[in-house]
């Protein structure tokens, strides 16, 4: 591997945010090691070789720029879902809007108080994944999150959740620049959706790490909030034991900046991992999925899809790495990343990667980039359908084999209501 | 009805004349076939008509009863009340069918200035007009033409054409592809539409589609040009002896 170049110092971000106090040893210590290695890897720069595309500058300036917050949806996504909600306003947890945290078979506290008991698996989950995550490429605003973050929630699952978990993400405060971590455990056998909604601050800084135990089923999905202004930098951490599934979705509709990061870890045999995601983007939009699948487990599948439609001079990122450990014969593993330019001003960068140390793989990627299909156009609008109109109908057919990746079908049709009405929106 | 004086057409891209002066009236409740060899510019003709981007007309107007057709965008076109079924309907991905016809009912009858049809109506609709071409349900459950044969494919092209109720119908070489029951089928789909409000130009390379569906005028194309036109009697004339008999005479 290549020696890191030199990085910009991260002492400062560090001190922008105090430590928390008055945790458990053992949260301190987890807090101090992170800071540790913060300072000593250094904060993200234009050299780094996964900073290529995408500027961090933005993410690092103190203060944050402020973001326009936007009036709240009359009809917000999934209001038909029955779900157990958790509230944060600016990224402070919310009880008084909440609802109460009582679900049979899921054990779900404030990171804050998980923080200052002695709790077995808490102690263990806390920064474990993402400590793991940094190799081979370090994720400094993870690591920061880590030593700093003192919302979130901590879940642990041990049966079958009789409804999803929903985090709602509201915004009050235009300048607000939070950093929000959760922590998820599910025993084996255990089931749980979880469902994310709304842009969260102007900067968002957030971390979920995932220990999914042997048979569980992790389903996540969430939408990042239709803020033009906000920026964001997530990080997904999923550990997958044997026979494990991890389902992951995530739409993204504005936002300047937005970097979702996700690493995922096969350490168990015969484990399920799909990633997907769609966004939509106009404008002054920058939009990066950065995913690291490490097959480290025999006869694993994962799957990664990704589409984006840009226009007006909007940009997407794609790097998608597979790495297949000699171990982790039998896998498959499969990625596509594709976007649609409806302009010549907007930017499609990939850079798939495949890293296969097995012989016994079916491994295969695809990435695509292009404008909307003229022969379908001119089907569409030979019978009647007007020109815009039928090119949202692409639009949306084009995105629906990521919309499709999703399981739950209340929640498909509710990202497909979302995506229709953002484009109905565009066209005025 | 359709009225085509003196068509001149080139490609866009290439400097490469394609319809050369062509005039055709087709009358209201009239049928007419154009037939031709490869080449000649029948497709041209009728992409033109329904407005494909790609070509530069040069000469001549193109007006459907008294509206110029070329100036207006192909989804105008459609709403006025024409209609082309295409020789290699295209497969879509991701959009269902029954969205896709929905929509574009729709949109012509707003367009229009008439109520939109409700979801209900609409499922009757085309369910009964499904039935009547032996289209399952499962077909217009799925997307536009994606994984469809040959001859469904045309038959979804001839369903369109029922739900939409165009005046104008365009058949581009509708009998390519198809086995003689799925032409009969699509035959009997196109009859079934006939009437005193609807004309039919119906494009194809055979005189056999004509045994099913009878024209009341030929008219044969070739090298951009109609070089010919006459009764059902032409049709048997090419097919006895090809075209190139015919050519030569005409030359």
């Amino acid at each position: 591997m290549a020696a890191p170049a030199p990085r910009p110092e991260a002492g400062g971000l560090l001190d922008a945010w105090p430590a928390p106090e008055g945790e458990a040893g053992w949260a301190a210590a987890a807090r101090r090691r992170a800071a540790e290695r913060l300072l000593a890897r250094g904060a993200p720069g234009r050299r780094d070789e996964y900073w290529r595309f995408t500027n961090p500058a933005n993410l690092l300036a103190l203060p944050a720029a402020p973001a326009e917050v936007l009036a709240e949806d009359a009809t917000p996504i999934f209001e038909a879902i029955d779900r157990l909600r958790l509230v944060f306003v600016d990224g402070v947890f919310a009880p008084e809007l909440s609802d109460a945290p009582e679900l049979d078979g899921v054990e779900i506290e404030p990171l804050a108080s998980a923080l200052a008991k002695d709790i077995h698996w808490a102690r263990e989950a806390f920064g474990a994944l993402e400590a793991r995550g940094q190799e081979p490429v370090d994720r400094p605003f993870a690591t920061l999150n880590t030593a700093r973050a003192r919302e979130g929630i901590a879940i642990r699952v041990t049966g079958r959740a009789a409804r999803p978990v929903s985090l709602v993400y509201l915004r009050r405060d235009a300048g607000a620049d939070v950093q929000v971590r959760h922590v998820l455990r599910l025993e084996a056998g255990a089931d749980l959706t979880l469902i994310e909604t709304g842009a969260g601050a102007a900067r968002f800084n957030q971390v979920l790490e995932a220990e999914i135990g042997e048979g569980a089923a992790l389903h996540h999905v969430r939408t990042q909030g239709r803020d033009h202004d906000r920026r964001a930098a997530t990080a997904l951490f999923a550990r997958l034991g044997p026979a494990a599934t991890f389902k992951s979705f995530t739409l993204t509709l504005n936002g300047r900046l937005t970097r979702n990061e996700a690493v995922i870890e096969f350490a168990g045999d015969d484990a399920v991992a799909h990633v997907a995601g769609a966004c939509v983007g106009d404008g002054d939009f920058h939009h990066d999925d950065t995913v690291f699948i490490s097959h480290g487990a025999l006869g694993c599948e994962s799957r990664q899809v990704f589409k984006k439609v840009l226009r007006a001079g909007a940009v997407g990122v794609f790097q998608g790495k597979i790495l297949v450990r000699p171990v982790a014969q039998k896998t498959d593993g499969y990625q596509i990343s594709q976007a649609l330019l409806l302009d010549d001003d907007s930017q499609f960068l990939a850079k798939p990667e495949l890293e296969i140390y097995a012989d016994d793989v079916a491994c295969s990627h695809g990435s695509t980039c292009g404008a909307v299909d003229e022969h379908m156009l001119f089907y569409l609008t030979s019978r009647g359908i007007p020109r815009a109109e039928a090119e949202e109908l692409l639009v949306l057919a084009f995105l629906d084999e990521a919309i499709a990746e999703i399981e739950d079908a209340r929640i498909a049709a509710g990202m497909r209501e979302r995506l229709a009405a953002w484009l109905a929106r565009r066209r005025g | 009805m359709l009225n085509v004086e003196n068509l001149h057409v080139r490609l866009e891209e290439e400097d490469k004349a394609i319809l050369k002066g062509v005039t055709l009236s087709v009358g209201a409740g009239e049928v007419h076939a154009v037939m031709g060899p490869n080449g000649s510019g029948k497709s041209t003709l009728s992409y033109v008509l329904a407005g494909r981007d790609g070509y530069a007309v040069t000469e001549g107007s193109a007006a459907l009863d008294d509206l110029d057709l070329l100036g207006l965008e192909p989804e105008e076109r459609a709403a006025a009340g024409l209609f082309l079924a295409f020789q290699y309907p295209v497969e879509i991905p991701g959009v269902g069918n029954m969205t896709f016809l929905r929509t574009a009912l729709n949109a012509q009858r707003k367009a229009r200035g008439e109520d939109e049809v409700n979801a209900a109506d609409f499922l009757r609709l085309v369910r009964e007009k499904a039935r009547t071409l032996n289209i399952d349900a499962e077909m217009l459950k799925r997307p536009i033409n994606v994984g469809f044969s040959g001859g469904e494919k045309k038959r979804n092209e001839i369903l369109q054409m029922a739900v939409l109720e165009p005046r104008m119908c365009i058949l581009d070489e509708t009998d390519s592809g198809l086995d003689v029951d799925a032409m009969k089928l699509v035959a009997e789909g196109v009859n079934a539409l006939r009437g005193p409000e609807r004309s039919f130009l119906v494009i194809t390379h055979y005189q056999r589609l004509l045994d099913h569906i009878r024209p009341d005028v030929v008219h044969i194309m070739a090298d951009g040009q109609i070089v010919a036109t006459g009764g059902p009697e032409l049709a048997l004339e090419v097919e006895t002896n090809g075209y190139a008999d015919l050519l030569k005479s005409v030359a």
